[in-house]
């Protein structure tokens, strides 16, 4: 058997220990790449930072579930932080039953660190079932579809929530969705209701995007952690996308050199085995 | 005969008048629209009632039959009856630290992050053994798929500047062509699914092999 054969062979469990040390080594010992801002990421951050500070709601919709949270999680902390350093209001809610968790999480650990006060600067509205239906519904009066928060307070008697009855009345929309979700908000919101609509989704469906970013549906995109980094570095305050940058950039270094390897070592053994 | 009728009927009627709502800016549609939504969201909160209903009745049977891997039936009706039970007795269910948050932060997500986290391994696995440049499609695939891996993290941006601006272009290029070819035809396609529907000419949806 040549060398070439040999490594065509390899037992899988070896790749899987090289993956497992190029994830962890960057953790602690961290490269610091510096990582460049994209337009995407920047009309959407600029979208954000023309919001008027206490004054109508960006409504951010935590759509990702647990498998997806590693990606998704440090673009809704970057944009919530962004939000409280501003004094946006914001109000969050979730088409995902796993997301009411995570976007709970999220926006109390955001807002505990800017001090912002709930029901004054932001609400929390919680999920509910039938993603069309809801996102229609929200169209034509928020309190059809949540006529309470997710503790079951009254949206009037949300200060945040005071004068906003549709989207007539939202500026912006952010879906941060690892399903369709994010696609939803296109043909529900900005579509019928003309509604402002950016999104963060995960770096496999960031290139369905493109056509709703080019076409002006989306005002703007994040695309997996590069994006959430990105957005970190744009509102300098450093977080899980910008670690996990290092960590990405090994691996998808590793998998091209795994590749070519496996490329080279396909050839040459194809070119021995021929006469 | 009323059982496939009425349905269809029903199908028909509201299938009309959504798609007819959006081009008749009145305010008695808009609140008829309004009226069916709600009803809408009523009906799909029944859907997760089912789900619960089918999940319990999938594994009682496997249990109560002693299928060989009836263990994993146990442990998904454990973890079905302990969530619902923190969810619907404990008395502050919905707010943050409640034993309802604890579980679902602390046993449900690591282990969901978890599953989608190997993924890595196997993505990086089959790589290495199935990604070749056998034919020329394929090479342009590659060679593509390295340009991206490498221009969407900031090691490529160290190599060369060039990388990131090849990803850019073949994103919003070539990536953006195809995406709106598919995306229109599958378009096309949902309208001509969904009018069949509409019309009664496609009727799987009923059930009972029509």
């Amino acid at each position: 058997m040549s060398w070439a054969e040999k490594v065509l062979q390899i037992d899988r469990r070896w790749i899987f220990l090289a993956i497992a040390i190029a994830v962890t080594i960057p953790f602690f010992l961290p490269l610091g790449l510096p990582v460049v801002i994209t337009p995407p990421v920047q009309s959407l951050y600029d979208a954000v930072d023309e919001l008027e500070p206490n004054a109508a709601p960006l409504l951010l919709s935590i759509d990702y579930a647990p498998a997806t949270l590693p990606e998704l999680e440090p673009m809704s902390m970057a944009i919530l932080r962004h939000c409280f350093a501003k004094d946006v209001n914001v109000v969050v809610m979730t088409l995902h039953p796993a997301g009411y968790g995570l976007a709970e999480r999220a926006v109390l650990n955001a807002a505990e660190e800017y001090d912002a006060v709930y029901g004054e600067d932001f609400a929390f509205l919680g999920f509910q079932p039938g993603v069309s239906a809801v996102i229609l519904g929200m169209g034509i009066n928020i309190r059809n579809v949540f006529p309470a928060d997710a503790y079951g307070a009254p949206v009037d008697d949300l200060p945040v929530l005071q004068g906003v009855r549709n989207y007539d009345d939202i500026p912006l929309v952010i879906s941060l969705a690892g399903w369709s979700a994010a696609e939803a908000w296109v043909y529900y919101a900005h579509q019928p209701y003309r509604q402002t609509v950016g999104a963060g989704v995960t770096a496999v469906m960031a290139t369905d995007f493109y056509p709703y970013l080019d076409a002006g549906q989306l005002v703007g995109l994040l695309g997996g952690m590069r994006g959430a980094a990105e957005y970190e570095g744009l509102i300098q305050r450093p977080d899980q996308g910008v670690r996990g940058m290092d960590s990405q950039s090994v691996i998808h270094l590793l998998i091209i050199v795994l590749i070519a390897i496996g490329n080279a070592a396909y050839f040459i053994s194809r070119r021995k085995k021929t006469p | 005969m009323m059982r496939r009728q009425i349905p269809l009927a029903l199908c028909f009627i509201f299938g009309v008048f959504m798609t007819i709502q959006y081009f008749i800016p009145h305010h008695t549609i808009a609140d008829m629209q309004e009226r069916v939504l709600m009803w809408l969201q009523t009906l799909l909160a029944f859907a997760f009632l089912l789900g619960t209903v089918s999940l319990i009745k999938l594994h009682y049977h496997k249990i109560r039959n002693r299928a060989d891997d009836r263990g994993y039936s146990f442990v998904a009706l454990t973890g079905l009856v302990t969530m619902m039970a923190l969810g619907f007795f404990h008395p502050q269910h919905n707010l943050p630290g409640s034993p309802f948050s604890l579980m679902f932060l602390n046993v449900q997500v690591p282990i969901e992050a978890t599953m989608f986290s190997l993924l890595a391994f196997y993505i990086a696995s089959a790589a290495f053994r199935a990604f070749r440049a056998r034919t020329l499609e394929a090479t342009l695939l590659l060679v593509a798929a390295c340009i991206v891996m490498l221009g969407r993290v900031p090691i490529g941006d160290m190599i060369h500047e060039g990388i990131p601006q090849a990803t850019r272009w073949i994103l919003e290029v070539p990536n953006l062509a195809s995406k709106r070819g598919v995306m229109i035809g599958v378009g096309l396609g949902m309208m001509a699914t969904s009018l069949k529907i509409i019309l009664g000419i496609e009727r799987a949806w009923m059930g009972g092999g029509d």
